[in-house]
């Protein structure tokens, strides 16, 4: 059954769509990651135009996050002041992350960008993953206690602030920074950017792993609403109708995911994770460096 | 402007024609209007036509006939990639300030030996005149992005040369077939009929097509662009009652 999208202006398979969004949810559920990062290239690679692409992705991601929140609410597993320092931050960030994409979609290098930060994004973080979790199931097979480390130079910041859920008494401009760069990201990849908040929020704050999604997916619903309400505003490049398709399929695997989740450990989880996510950094990066077979292409001035 | 004062030009050609020619074209269309709904897979258009003569038909072969159905013109950038720092990124890019988002042409036989060049120039039928016509920045290697335009949407059957494609029953009826693509922009669409003889026009016809989004396709494209803050909110609506649905739905199930 062909689906005409009215904004992206092409006709595709709505159970291609739908299977997209569920095999996307199935993961994000299971990872506790939005899944921005798997949809936005999927949708391109179906033939969907980057800003289409991007500006629908963080809209599909607006509606796992939600999903997922409301689990982590139930669960108290949510910390509202570190998110809303997050929050603050990535809005600043997302502001600034659709400037930049409006002048390089101009500049007709916006393709080129988005591919750029997911090779060096998704390599970074999937090879820090791979390498942890690795080391954390050696350790986890000796019986040793997981260590929990929290940089010394963090401890030296003014403003400090007191983050009881997390158990922290640490300074607001890590976390500050952090949000920054994700709210950025968000808006110029397409992606919520809980596969860098999660490791940063663990390593970097220090903070309990059992806060850490509920928190990042709290932030994110922010972040990704308003990356797709300032795309729709600016760009005119969401469609709807492809969001609804995605998010259909998203939310009924996002909660399969869940529960097969549960049944898997932790280290597991991380490893099949950061395996996925190099896999994703892998391909892109065997495009950029393949000689294409159509070396043109077209930017049609309606924008999409 | 250009392509009204085109169909100006082209309505006012029979009335001249007629006078100096005993052979005239009246066109006919299997539709005026081409509806995008949500499902929509592309459409046919037929196009039939006949000859009409005030006096018997002159000796020797039968006219050609030539059908051409244009979309919308927009302008639209031609990227080109090369490889800079081991990547292959896009390095030049060539504007061309009026393209058809469509063109197909259809003819009783080859193009080049049933039109002359200079009446494809004059009339622009094929394709690289379509384009050209309406004029592009010119740089030394701008025939090669022209030429990626067209290889690019006729990968698309955004443009498409049906040589063959319409036939001429016992020297007067004509019929052709035009497919529009399922990735189409709406707008107002021209369809052409041109009759030659000896590589020459001697009468041409003109009807319109109105391609429309129709329903949810149309009101969703609309608000998108009138109302963009309220699309986005909606948008976002959306979204969050579908993740809230879902957590919900999946809660109760689970008990």
């Amino acid at each position: 059954m062909q689906i005409y999208l009215p904004i992206a202006e092409v006709s595709v398979n709505a159970f291609l769509l739908l299977g997209l969004g569920g095999m996307v949810g199935f993961l994000s559920g299971m990872f506790g990651v939005g899944g921005g990062f798997l949809i936005t290239p999927l949708l391109l690679f179906i033939g969907i135009s980057p800003a289409v692409a991007v500006a629908t992705g963080a809209n599909q991601v607006v509606a796992s996050s939600v999903s997922g929140f409301l689990a982590h609410l139930r669960r108290k597993t949510v910390d509202i002041r570190m998110g809303t320092v997050l929050l603050v931050a990535g809005l600043a960030g997302s502001l600034l992350g659709i400037g930049v994409f409006n002048a390089l979609r101009q500049a007709g290098q916006a393709g080129l960008v988005v591919q750029l930060s997911y090779v060096l994004f998704l390599g970074l973080i999937g090879g820090l993953m791979f390498q942890e979790s690795l080391r954390a199931l050696t350790r986890a097979r000796r019986g040793a206690p997981p260590r929990r480390r929290i940089r010394p130079w963090v401890h030296g910041l003014p403003l400090k602030m007191k983050f009881r859920t997390s158990g922290l008494y640490i300074s607001v401009i890590p976390p500050a920074g952090i949000g920054l760069l994700v709210g950025f990201l968000a808006a110029i990849m397409g992606v919520g950017g809980g596969f860098i908040m999660i490791p940063a929020m663990i390593y970097l704050l220090g903070m309990p792993t059992k806060v850490v999604v509920g928190t990042s997916l709290y932030q994110i619903i922010f972040v990704t609403a308003f990356a797709t309400v300032m795309h729709a505003v600016t760009n005119q490049s969401v469609d709807m109708l492809l969001a609804v398709m995605l998010i259909a399929g998203g939310v009924v695997g996002a909660q399969v995911g869940a529960i097969v989740g549960l049944r898997l450990k932790a280290e597991q989880l991380r490893i099949l994770l950061a395996v996925m996510v190099l896999a994703v950094a892998g391909k892109i990066a065997f495009d950029l460096v393949v000689r294409p077979a159509e070396p043109f292409s077209l930017l049609d001035a309606g924008g999409v | 402007m250009a392509a009204v004062l085109a169909l100006l030009l082209l309505l006012a050609l029979p009335a001249v024609a007629a006078g100096a020619a005993a052979e005239t074209v009246v066109p006919g269309l299997s539709q005026s209007r081409v509806a995008i709904t949500t499902n929509f897979d592309g459409s046919e258009i037929l196009i039939f036509g006949a000859i009409r003569r005030d006096a018997p038909p002159p000796a020797g072969p039968p006219p050609d006939v030539v059908v051409t159905v244009e979309g919308p013109s927009f302008p639209v950038t031609v990227w080109r990639k090369s490889r800079r720092f081991g990547i292959w990124m896009n390095t030049g890019a060539v504007r061309v300030t009026e393209a058809p988002a469509f063109y197909a042409v259809a003819t009783t036989g080859p193009l080049e030996t049933i039109l002359s060049a200079t009446e494809d120039l004059r009339h622009s039928v094929s394709i690289p005149k379509a384009i050209r016509a309406v004029g592009t920045a010119a740089t030394e290697d701008s025939p090669d992005y022209l030429e990626a335009l067209i290889r690019l949407r006729s990968a698309a059957n955004l443009y498409q040369m049906l040589e063959g494609g319409v036939s001429l029953t016992g020297d007067a009826l004509i019929e052709a077939s035009v497919t529009l693509p399922a990735n189409l922009s709406e707008g107002l669409f021209t369809v052409r009929i041109l009759l030659l003889r000896e590589g020459s026009v001697v009468d041409s016809a003109t009807r319109t097509i109105d391609v429309q989004k129709v329903g949810i396709e149309r009101f969703l494209f609309r608000l998108a662009h009138a109302e963009p803050l309220a699309y986005g909110v909606l948008a976002l609506v959306l979204a969050i009652a579908a993740g809230w649905a879902a957590s919900e739905g999946f809660r109760r199930l689970r008990g």
